[in-house]
């Protein structure tokens, strides 16, 4: 039997505000615990919830930003249950009225086509903390530097079918999620979470099928791993008669496999109720109108944007645009220098393959756009050749003075003098009689031979045109 | 001294007759001869009392002329303070020290007031004969085997017994308002929202207010000048001006409209309290105010309605009560499971695990539209209800409670208990501000009339009630047995 997939997610994000959901509470990540804690978080009684504004603004944000529409009146309920790292024995969270409604999100798939996948809603809520089982010997650790921190829960329809179509929707919330500056959504530092929902259904129904969970998956790669384990096993359960049992699993990365957590039909009850110690959130179209204003220009219209204004392929321009950062070096190189196409092959050429190397983001990078710039400056005034052009740029990763000292400190500039050229092309001649007899009986090609030996002599710095043309004339 | 108003004492503090490290002493030294009948304090504070006082004194040689500077106040036990312990009546919190001042703590010793102790309460506020409370009931300075009403009892009892000149109170369904007609006091309280909730330990957040409970309307109107005022760090407080409520004191009651709920005069009335109240009703009418009978339609549904909303909140409120980070922990937990039931089944006691369980359950999965939902739509009824009502009337008066305190032990049946707020529980409900003045007595006991307000109408509450003060004394009644001594 052939069997559809149908895969919904849940990307949990931590927006980075200074301070907590409600509290003020700083949320720097790493410092040591509860120390990030204050009477409000440790739920002292008699303590109060108030919001952080601008939590709400970069909920707006992200909701304008997949053209959502944006709760106008958003209520915060409270989720009731009990565990040592939740001090208030609740969570509080949006339960019908979030702050940001449907939206879509369009992904590019890896054969270029686009698809567009709806987001169900996106709400604010409160992080838990963190219970530490490992180092106290018969009890657990209670840090609640976490707790308190705002998340935003964006909801995905059912509306994705494979595993690669799930990456490239968690990539492109990833990539607006940076281009809006909401989140640092670094999955391996837990500030973008994924709970991915799986089932099957016999190919060409509408009906969903049973589905499973699976928690807290941190990086594109396991999604989709998880994926592929979760659906074979599915599959295999469903091919021998059996049906999927509605749970939480765990993907174990090591084995490629998941495992059972727990059932949801014995889950809790959690008793949602709206959060009496705060008001409804109620904004107008003022402050979403302001908040709009804030909102930069978005990877899908950059990419488009740079397609039609530096005549880049779809493909380069869905590369320089997968970060803001990367974007805008691009446009400052491409502006600068008047050379789109060149600035284009530098940047997702020789500057992305020094970041994968050394991992570094592109603001790590020793080589920054104006020196880039200065750089293709250079080689567009024939200063250098493109191919001493690469030696240059290896020496500006470890050299932080300019680009026309480092070429005249190493003494790399192009020889164009016409005296010193004829000197190489006379050497040549002289040395190649050979080539120099096929070249005069017509074997045009022997002139690269000859134009690749003067280069080697002047160590790549003449000017290779020269050369060419001067090799021409003498051999006449 | 002692058995004098805030207005009185301030003014004997300015004129040179007493000191505030004089008037505390003799505050404190009735605490230590009445509060073992009493019941009414949970903590003294004398070191820091005297010391408050003596600072006072000082403020007040340098020239501060704050009405309440120097005065003795004692703070209901459900009011964070910081260094001092902070029950909320329960032995789940026996040994809480705050880290921190409620506001409304905070507001008073800006205000140079004497914080004399913490008083008894029901446990989490929950109860209306302060029979509930960990630290044993308080009794009625009236009689000592009557109880003096809740949840505020022991502030009631302590300000009739003249144990300290005013005490803060919070009320969730009456609890101020009860306790203040029991023990023959003024009890106020305001709007929701008027007062901040920060650093108040929540019963029930959309329902809690915290309040005056003193000698007189007018030092109501004093201690609401200290209490009233947005606060930053309650989300519920309310964005708008604070009023001098002393200033519309003296105006007449000439042709103030008193709306009398039908409703409030049915059966289940004492006879005795009717004919109490209705005497005190000619009064206001022989001053010119107009009597007009209304209907309160769904008065018959507050409190059912309460009885679900204030448990489902309640239910969250105490989860935080849990033995992982204060107050009491079980010995020896086996896990965390067990350490959870034990500390919560030890901690809590009886009338707070009912409500507990009943909040919990009217929130499950398949009941939540059928009680808390239905609930809240009955507060909007009951919200309409007096709005309607307030377009023809400037107030609503009728008893604060069917009959005068009853004996310690007397309704061990919780339906009948919740039944002592039929009258009151309504304006939490609907928000509105309301007070509990004496006005009469039965049986030497005293009767409370209940005066209610529309939307943060404060003013006009504590005119109304200022002003039947003027014209009887019953505010000046000494209960007899004054806790024996």
């Amino acid at each position: 039997m052939e069997w559809d997939t149908v895969i919904g997610l849940e990307v949990h994000v931590t927006l980075a505000t200074k301070s907590k959901l409600f509290s003020g509470s700083a949320v720097e990540f790493g410092a040591e615990p509860n120390t990030q804690a204050n009477i409000f978080d440790v739920a002292l009684p008699g303590t109060l919830p108030v919001l952080n504004e601008e939590a709400l603004r970069m909920a707006v944000k992200f909701g304008l930003a997949i053209g959502a529409e944006i709760g106008k009146r958003s209520v915060f309920d409270r989720k009731n249950y009990f565990y040592p790292d939740l001090p208030k024995g609740y969570q509080v969270t949006q339960l019908d009225f979030p702050t940001v409604g449907k939206g879509t999100l369009t992904v590019t798939l890896d054969d270029g086509t686009e698809k567009e996948i709806g987001v169900t809603r996106a709400h604010i809520e409160e992080n838990a903390g963190k219970s530490l089982h490992e180092d106290f010997s018969g009890m657990s650790g209670i840090d609640l530097n976490r707790a308190g921190e705002p998340l935003l829960e964006i909801v995905s329809e059912p509306e994705i079918y494979t595993a690669k179509e799930a990456v490239a929707y968690l990539k492109k919330l990833h990539t607006i999620i940076l281009y809006l500056g909401i989140s640092d959504a670094i999955m391996a530092q837990g500030s973008m979470r994924c709970d991915v929902n799986v089932s099957l259904r016999p190919k060409g129904t509408t009906e969903l099928g049973t589905r499973t969970e699976m928690k807290n998956i941190n990086s594109f790669k396991f999604v989709e791993k998880a994926i592929y384990s979760e659906v074979e096993r599915q599959k295999d359960i469903l091919e021998d008669g059996g049906s999927i049992t509605q749970e939480t699993r765990r993907y174990d990365a090591d084995r490629d496999e998941t495992s059972s957590m727990r059932s949801k039909e014995v889950a809790n009850d959690y008793r949602y109720f709206p959060e009496p110690d705060l008001l409804p959130v109620v904004i107008d179209d003022d402050y979403i109108e302001q908040v709009r204003a804030t909102l930069p220009e978005l990877p899908d219209a950059k990419r488009a944007r740079f397609r039609d204004e530096f005549g880049l392929s779809e493909y380069d321009a869905g590369v320089l645009t997968s970060t803001r950062e990367m974007a805008e070096y691009f446009e400052s190189v491409a502006t600068k220098t008047g050379d789109a196409k060149i600035a284009a092959n530098w940047v997702s050429g020789d500057l992305q393959a020094l970041l994968n190397k050394h991992n570094w983001n592109i603001s790590d990078s020793p080589i920054q756009a104006d020196r880039l710039t200065d750089l293709i400056v250079r080689i567009k005034d024939t200063t250098i050749s493109g191919k001493i052009a690469k030696t240059v740029f290896e020496a500006m990763i470890e050299d932080a003075s300019g680009v026309d000292q480092i070429i005249e400190a190493k003494g790399l500039k192009q020889v164009t003098d016409s005296g010193a050229i004829e000197a190489l092309v006379d050497n040549v001649i002289s040395n190649n009689p050979d080539q120099v007899q096929q070249f005069k009986e017509g074997k045009e090609q022997v002139i690269g031979f000859l134009v690749g030996q003067a280069m080697q002599l002047s160590k790549g710095k003449a000017n290779p045109g020269q050369v060419n043309q001067l090799l021409r004339d003498k051999m006449k | 001294m002692i058995e004098k108003t805030v207005a009185e004492l301030s003014a004997a503090m300015t004129s040179g007759d007493i000191s505030s490290v004089e008037l505390t002493q003799s505050y404190l030294d009735r605490i230590h001869s009445v509060n073992d009948s009493l019941n009414a304090f949970i903590t003294v504070c004398d070191e820091t009392a005297l010391a408050q006082a003596s600072e006072a004194d000082k403020s007040r040689a340098q020239g501060n002329t704050n009405p309440l500077l120097g005065i003795p106040l004692a703070h209901k036990d459900i009011f964070c303070t910081s260094g001092i312990r902070t029950t909320c009546g329960s032995k789940m919190l026996h040994n809480f020290i705050s880290p921190y001042n409620a506001t409304v703590v905070e507001k008073f010793n800006q205000a140079g007031v004497v914080t004399l102790g913490k008083t008894n309460m029901d446990e989490f506020a929950m109860g209306s004969s302060n029979e509930t409370s960990f630290f044993g009931p308080v009794r009625n300075p009236w009689d000592l085997e009557k109880v003096p009403g809740g949840s505020s009892g022991g502030s009631a009892a302590a300000v009739a017994a003249d144990l300290c000149a005013m005490a803060t109170g919070t009320d969730t369904g009456g609890s101020i308002r009860q306790p203040a007609a029991f023990c023959g006091v003024t009890g106020f309280k305001p709007s929701y929202g008027r007062v901040s909730r920060w650093g108040m330990i929540a019963f029930a957040s959309s329902l809690d207010q915290a309040g005056p409970i003193c000698k007189s309307a007018e030092d109501a109107a004093l201690m609401m000048n200290v209490m009233a005022g947005i606060d930053l760090k309650d989300s519920t407080s309310a964005d708008r001006e604070v009023e001098d409520y002393t200033a519309t004191l003296a105006d007449s009651v000439k042709g103030l409209r008193i709306g009398i709920p039908k409703q409030h005069f049915a059966e289940g009335l004492c006879a005795d309290v009717e004919q109490s109240i209705r005497e005190a009703l000619r009064e206001y009418e022989a001053a010119g105010a107009i009597l007009k009978e209304i209907d309160l339609p769904n008065s018959h549904l507050s409190v059912p309605a309460y009885y679900v909303v204030a448990p489902a909140e309640a239910s969250a409120n105490l989860s935080r009560f849990d033995g992982v980070r204060y107050g009491h922990r079980c010995d020896n937990p086996l896990d965390l499971e067990d350490m959870y039931k034990r500390s919560r089944s030890e901690g809590f006691g009886d009338e707070v695990k009912r409500r507990i369980l009943v909040g919990t359950y009217a929130l499950s999965a398949g009941f939540y539209d059928a009680y808390y939902r239905k609930a809240q739509k009955i507060r909007r009824l009951i919200k309409n209800d007096f709005d309607e009502a307030f377009k023809e009337v400037d107030v609503i008066a009728g008893p604060t409670s069917p009959h005068t305190a009853f004996s310690l032990g007397a309704k061990t049946d919780p339906v009948t208990m919740y039944l002592e707020d039929i009258y009151t529980i309504a304006v939490n409900l609907a928000g509105l501000p309301g007070i509990s003045i004496p006005a009469g007595a039965v049986n030497n006991l005293p009767v409370g009339l209940h005066i209610v307000g529309p939307d943060f109408g404060e003013s006009r509450v504590l005119n109304a009630a200022h002003q039947f003060q003027l014209l009887t004394d019953w505010h000046q009644a000494k209960p007899a047995a004054k806790g024996g001594a």
